[in-house]
This record gives structure tokens, sequence and C-alpha cells, in this order.
């Protein structure tokens, strides 16, 4: 059961890490459109840019 | 301003008491503050110093080129500006920037939409700089309102809600995997080192649950405090830290049960149900804003400027056609039709239209706010602006029923804390969580905001706020003029043949009219499809008179009288002239034929008269046409009653008469003529094609002018009725049910957490249905 005293912290801490990733992801602008990009992903594109 | 020498703005000798020398400085002055002109100055001297303090004043108060786009002077010298409110969340915060808004100086209306998160501003002269501090004061951030920022002021606020709603779900989610073994060990089982060590963790991470995640029902909670004003946010707010308080002194001490995964759930849930609203509330104001985004992106033009638009390009601005040619233009934001229409060189161009044709020019008249477009904007905004009164009691009886539960919550646990003081705690934080002011609050605007949205989809633009609620209880509308009905579309209804065969005559006027697009030609090509048209060559259209073209070497003219008669000299006589619309065909020799074209009813008509009909309304026709035509229409229509040659008295009357029976009337007319009829029905319903938008006076405007839009409006009042009716119920309903289950203490904090965002989404989900 020792082993918790080294796998609670670390949990703590993973929890921190992926919480500040999704912050930049946040920030990065992914989920300013939640709706867009699945439609434009169908849509084609003719001309190439 | 500085009114303590002289004259405010030249500074000559002031009459005792007056502020200013003489009403032109006043009005000047007037339009300075209100531009924010007298502060710019100011500012300048001290522009030296740099001013960049941590929330510095945007630059946009001190912005004169910005200022007179956005403040519109009234001719009366009020003004009027609509600024963008960041940071809205509630309806109580509409009401309280609403207020102080009130109190600032030279403000004398103020109106904030919640669901468009705008605040509409008049008064004798204010400045923005002053309505952005006193609105900053508050806790909101403004912005001028502006097509183009919408976007950027959406996105941040949503974007800062993902990422709290990111950091509760992660800390939900993890704080429940360290509070799960409590939940299954048995009494003894789990060493009390390691059950601490739990607590620890989870208490590490619904620290930045509480404090990032909850900040905006903290902030919500104080705003609400220092406004005495308890609204939404303090029971929240207060259930929130209750519960943390007492699970961190449990794990500090040892002793005690924790909530942490009830207090991080628990903010979920509450940011997610916000999530959802503002996703939804931004729906619905997009469908309102439809038809803003007509507006063409061009500003900087002047009343008087000549305008060229190109084909497929929007019309900037309200004018005159220029030149000698036919224009084509879709009015489809007007219509909803999206067939183009034919303009004479001399016919007004609206703002908005989109050109299908060759490019043309034009002159502007009325520009940027003046618009017809803008009009119909502002009536709409005005519509929504504009609360019942018995919607702004709702919301101050929300505000009384908090103060009632934070006083019960008071007493239960007084009473309580003697006996079991968990217990005392559980109770209070579940009352708190679980009452909901919001689905109170929210039951009618979001009904009202939804169902002016659906309608604007069917080109029935609500402009007076009760007219939504008036239209649903209607039992007779009443058409008042015969256009209503008509397609507006010539037909060809008789044709004299003056001089030759009808076969000859025939062939010549399809020749001819297939030469043009003028709907009248329209007409006679389409009635002349089968007739053998012979050649023509060199044909020219004449804007306003018709077509003239070569045909087997004769010059051939067909479109008004006096035009066509100038081939013949001396023009041959022709028949007298009869009351309807015609087009006469002749060359040198003479009159060859005279067409004649009258309006059928609208494919649609008799279908929507069937509609109204069905929904139990009882339709009339009164008209000031011959009795005769108007009876033999509304026969045709399925009218019931119709009465013709009727004078505007007689149709005040007989609006009266129903009345006094009981009835209640939706009179549908052109909103201009029959002004003293539309005043005395209790909906009046103006036509909006070809009226001058910005005069007319009537509670709603059916821009398409097609009596289907009209029978779907009618419906969707109803609906809106019934929603409204089913929110409010629900809302009391639920809180009669689960507050006194929560006094009680059958109801756990996450259970109320649950129920409260449940509650709030039913209200909202209920009223978006009107949307579909």
């Amino acid at each position: 059961m020792e082993i918790l005293y080294l796998l609670v912290p670390l949990s703590v801490v993973l929890a921190f890490v992926i919480g500040a990733s999704f912050w930049l992801a946040v920030e990065g602008g992914q989920f300013d459109d939640l709706d867009g990009p699945a439609i434009s992903i169908i849509a084609d594109e003719d001309r190439p840019q | 301003m500085d009114t303590a020498h002289g004259c405010a703005h030249c500074g000559l000798a002031t009459p005792a008491g007056h502020a200013y020398c003489c009403t032109g400085c006043e009005s000047v002055a007037a339009a300075i503050g209100g531009l924010g002109l007298g502060e710019y100055y100011r500012l300048r001297e001290a522009a030296a110093a740099p001013a960049q303090a941590p929330g510095a004043v945007p630059a946009w108060v001190d912005d004169r080129e910005l200022a007179s786009r956005v403040v519109k002077v009234a001719p009366d010298g009020s003004l009027e500006v609509e600024l963008l409110l960041e940071g809205l969340h509630c309806a109580a915060c509409a009401w309280l920037v609403e207020h102080a808004v009130a109190k600032v100086e030279g403000v004398s209306a103020v109106t904030v939409n919640y669901g468009l998160r705008r605040a509409r501003i008049r008064g004798p002269a204010f400045s923005l700089r002053a309505l952005h501090a006193v609105i900053r004061a508050v806790g909101y951030e403004s912005w001028p309102y502006d097509e183009s920022r919408i976007a950027t002021v959406e996105s941040s606020e949503r974007r800062a809600l993902m990422r709290r709603l990111w950091v509760a779900g992660l800390g939900m989610m993890q704080v429940m995997m360290y509070a799960f073994p409590a939940y299954v060990a048995d009494a003894g089982e789990m060493p009390a080192d390691i059950e601490s060590l739990m607590r620890w963790a989870g208490l590490l991470l619904t620290v930045p649950v509480v404090a990032y995640s909850g900040s905006p029902f903290l902030a919500g909670a104080r705003r609400e405090l220092r406004a005495r004003r308890p609204g939404m946010d303090l029971p929240v707010a207060l259930g929130i830290l209750v519960a943390f308080a007492a699970s961190a002194w449990a794990t500090i001490t040892g002793q005690g049960p924790v909530y942490f995964d009830s207090v991080t759930m628990f903010v979920f849930l509450l940011l997610g149900g916000r999530y959802l609203e503002l996703l939804a509330r931004a729906k619905a104001s997009r469908s309102l804003q439809h038809l803003a985004r007509a507006r063409a992106k061009d500003p900087g033009i002047a009343v008087g400027d000549r305008v060229t638009v190109r084909n497929g390009a929007s019309v900037a601005a309200d004018g005159i056609l220029e030149g000698t040619q036919d224009a084509t233009v879709s009015e489809a934001w007007l219509t909803g039709e999206s067939r183009p229409v034919v303009k004479r060189p001399g016919d007004s161009i609206l703002c908005g239209s989109i050109n299908s044709g060759p490019a043309f020019t034009f002159t502007a008249q009325r520009v940027g706010s003046e618009t017809s477009l803008a009009a119909i904007e502002r009536m709409m905004q005005r519509a929504l602006d504009e609360r019942p009164p018995w919607v702004a009691a709702a919301q101050r009886a929300a505000g009384a029923f908090v103060a009632c539960i934070l006083v019960a919550v008071a007493a239960a646990v007084v009473l309580q804390w003697n006996d079991d003081p968990q217990r005392a705690i559980w109770i209070a934080v579940s009352v708190l969580v679980v009452t909901c002011p919001c689905a109170l609050a929210l039951a009618t605007p979001t009904a009202l905001t939804a169902a002016s949205g659906a309608m604007a989809q069917r080109n029935f633009i609500v402009t007076r706020a009760g007219a939504i609620e008036r239209l649903a209880g209607v039992t007779d509308i009443v058409f008042d003029k015969t256009g209503t009905l008509t397609e507006g579309r010539p037909r060809l209804a008789r044709s004299d043949v003056l001089g030759g065969t009808r076969q000859q005559a025939f062939g010549l006027a399809a020749a001819l009219a297939k030469l043009s697009s003028h709907p009248i030609d329209a007409a006679l090509a389409t009635a002349f499809r089968g007739e053998a048209a012979p050649e023509a060559a060199m044909h020219r259209n004449f804007a306003g008179l018709g077509v003239e073209a070569m045909v087997q070497g004769r010059r051939v003219r067909m479109g008004r009288a006096e035009w066509v008669g100038l081939l013949q000299s001396p023009p041959a006589p022709r028949p007298a002239a009869v009351e309807a619309t015609t087009t006469w065909l002749g060359d040198a020799n003479g009159w060859i034929a005279v067409f004649f074209f009258e309006d059928g009813a609208r494919a649609e008509a008799a279908g929507a008269v069937r509609e109204l009909q069905a929904r139990g309304l009882k339709v009339h026709l009164l008209s000031g046409d011959q009795a005769g035509v108007v009876a033999r229409f509304a026969a045709a229509l399925g009218i019931g009653h119709s009465e013709g040659a009727a004078t505007p008295e007689r149709k005040l009357a007989f609006v009266r008469e129903l009345q006094s029976n009981g009835a209640r009337v939706a009179m549908v007319g052109d909103g201009i003529n029959d002004a003293p009829v539309m005043a005395q029905a209790d909906v009046a319903v103006a036509m909006g094609g070809g009226a001058d938008l910005a005069q007319l006076n009537a509670d709603a405007i059916l821009l398409s002018d097609s009596p289907a839009d009209l029978a779907a409006a009618a419906g969707i009042a109803r609906k809106a009725r019934r929603i409204q009716r089913q929110n409010l119920s629900w809302a009391l309903a639920y809180n009669a049910i689960v507050i006194p289950l929560a006094f009680a203490g059958l109801v756990t904090p996450l259970v109320a957490g649950i129920a409260m965002s449940a509650s709030s989404l039913a209200v909202v989900g209920n009223s978006m249905r009107l949307r579909s």
C-alpha cells in the first residue's frame, strides 16, 4: 500500500499537466468552432490554394 | 462637462440657471458630449503622461470617427447608442446594468437586451466614456455595437467558459477517483493515513475548480451583494463555498465527511448548463441578425453620392435609380422573394438589395442608419428591448424569492445546528443549490426571443413588445386591402385587336415582348408563347416608355399609348382609356392592339386563408375597391365576410363593432393610409412591400406581403403563448416540489446540482422548440 504515497501525488501532478495542455488547446483556438470543421472536411476544395 | 464658467460650450455669459448661452451651443455641446469629444480634448492634454495602467480605458471611448458612426442623433437632438455587453450571464445582470446606466447624467432611457447582450441608451447628452466607465464600475465590459465585433466577443467569452469547463471536468473526474475508495470500503477497512491522503489529494484538485472554474458564480454573488440585490448567483456561490469550507475543515481536522466530489461535479454541471445556454443564445441572436447581415459592408457613402453597383454586388444605401437603363435587383432580404425585380429609372433602390443584372448607377438618398434596412432592424430591436411590465415584475419576484430562500436557509441551519451540525450543512447546501430563480426569470424572455426569431424567418417582423401575446389572442383577421391577397404580378386579362388580324397582332406582340424584361412584357410573352412571332431587328428599350423594333420593314412600338402614338402623325384616335393597366401596340399606320392586365389572387392566398380559418380565426376583407370585384375575389378565396367600397370611417366602425362583440382584431393593411383603423385594432400588421418602412406605425411588419407568412406567424404566436405558460408552470412546480424536499434533507447536494441545471435547461430547451 506504500506505493499509494507515490501514485496519488503523481496523479495530482498528472491532472495539472493534462489541465495545462487542455488550456493551451483552448487558447490555440481548437475549440472555437465545434460545428464548422465537421462540415468543412466534407466540403470539396475545387481550387487548390 | 464644465459648467462652472459661463456657457459650457463657448464661455459666453449665460442666463441664470442655464448651462448654455443659446440653444445652438446647447445642441452642439450635446453632440460633442455624446461623441466623447470633450473627454477627448481633456485627454489630449494629459497624453504626455503614459496612461497604461492595468485595465486601462479602451481607445474606442474617445474614437470620434467610431462615435460618429455608432451614435445616432434623433431629429429632436437626443442621442441614441447601442453598446454590446460582455460578461452578462443572467437576466438580473441586464437589470443591474440598466439601473446603473440610468443614473448616468444625460441618459434618459436605457434598455438592456439579455438575449442579444446589447444595451440601447438614449438621452439628451452623454459620453461613451462615461457609459463605459459606469458599466465597468458595476463589473461588465462594454463595446460599441459593431457588427464585426460580435464574433470576437462571443468567441472570447466562449473560450473562457470552455477553459473553465475543462478544468472543472478534469477536477471532477479525478476527485471522484479519490472519493471512490471511501464509498466502497467498509468501516475500518481503509487505513486512516491512506484515507487522509485521498482527502488531501481531493482538496488539492478542488481548489482550482472552486477558485477558477467557479469564479463566475463567486464574482456574480459579490456583485449582487454589493448592489444589495440578491440574484441567482448568490445561493449557488454560498452553496459551493459552504460545502467546500466544511470539507476543507474536515480534511484538516480529520473529522467529518467531505463533499469534494459533490462540489466539483456541481460546478461542472452548472458550467455545462451555462455553456449550452450560451450556444442556444448565440443561435437565437444569429437568426435575428440575419437582416443585419444583408447590410452592405461599405459605410463610406454620403447622401447625394452617385454609386455604381456591379453585378452581384449589394446596394449600400437607399436611393433612386439613375440613367436610362432598367436595372434588375433581388430584394430577397425584404420580401423573401428571390426572383429579381425590374426597376425603371427614377424607381427607388433599397439598401441590402443584390444587383442581379448589369451594373447600374443610383443616387444615394438615405445612408447608414437612415435606410429602410436599418429602420427594420431598429424596430425589431425595439420590440425586443421593450419589456412588458409583467416580465419586469417576474424578475423582481425572482429577486424577492432568493431573499426569502436565504432567510429560510439561515433559520433552518440555526434550528438544526444543535442537533446535528453535519446535517445542517447538508441541508443548507442542498437548498441553496436546488432553488432556481433562473427558470422563473428565463421562462418568458426566452420564449419571446425565440418566437420573434422564428417569425423573422417567416418575414414577419415584430416591432412592439407585447405584439406576440396579443397576436396569440386574436379572433378575427381583417384584410384592409386586396393587395394583401393578390399576386402583385400582372396577368393578361383581355386583348382588343384594333388593326389587322388577331394572328398578326399577337405575333407582333410576342416578338416585341420577348425583347423586354418588364413584368408586363413578360406577362405578354407568357400569354403569347404559342404565337408565330416574326423576326424583330434593331430593337431598343426605352425606359419607362416601352420597346421599339423593326419588324418586316415596319417600325413598331409597344408600350405607353402617348409614346406609341408619336409614330403616327398626327396620332390616330384611340379608344377611351379604361381604368386598368394597359399596354398599346402600334406603328406608323395606326393602332394594332391594346392589352389589358389584371392582378390575380396569389397562389398561396386561398391556402393561407384556409389555414387561418382552421386555427379558428374569422377572416374578413374590407376594401375600397368596387363591391362586385371584392365580393368575387373574396368568394374565390373562401373569405366568409367581405365588404367593398369601404371608406376609412366604415372600416373603423366595422373594427369597433367586432371589438364590442368581444372579438380581438388583427388588421392587415399598408400601415400608412389607414392609421385610425390600425390604431383601433388590437394588432396592426403592416405590409412592408413598397411602403416607407421608417414611417410605418404598426405592431408588426409583414415583409413578404405573403398571407402564408401571416398564417405561419399567427401559429408561432399561439405556440409561443403555450410554451411560455408551460415554462412558468414548470418553474413554479419545480420549486414548489424540490424546495420542501431539500429542507427535509431528502436531496443530496449532488442531486440538487443536477436538478437545478436541468430545470434551467428545460426552460431554455422548451423555448428553443419555437425555432424549428
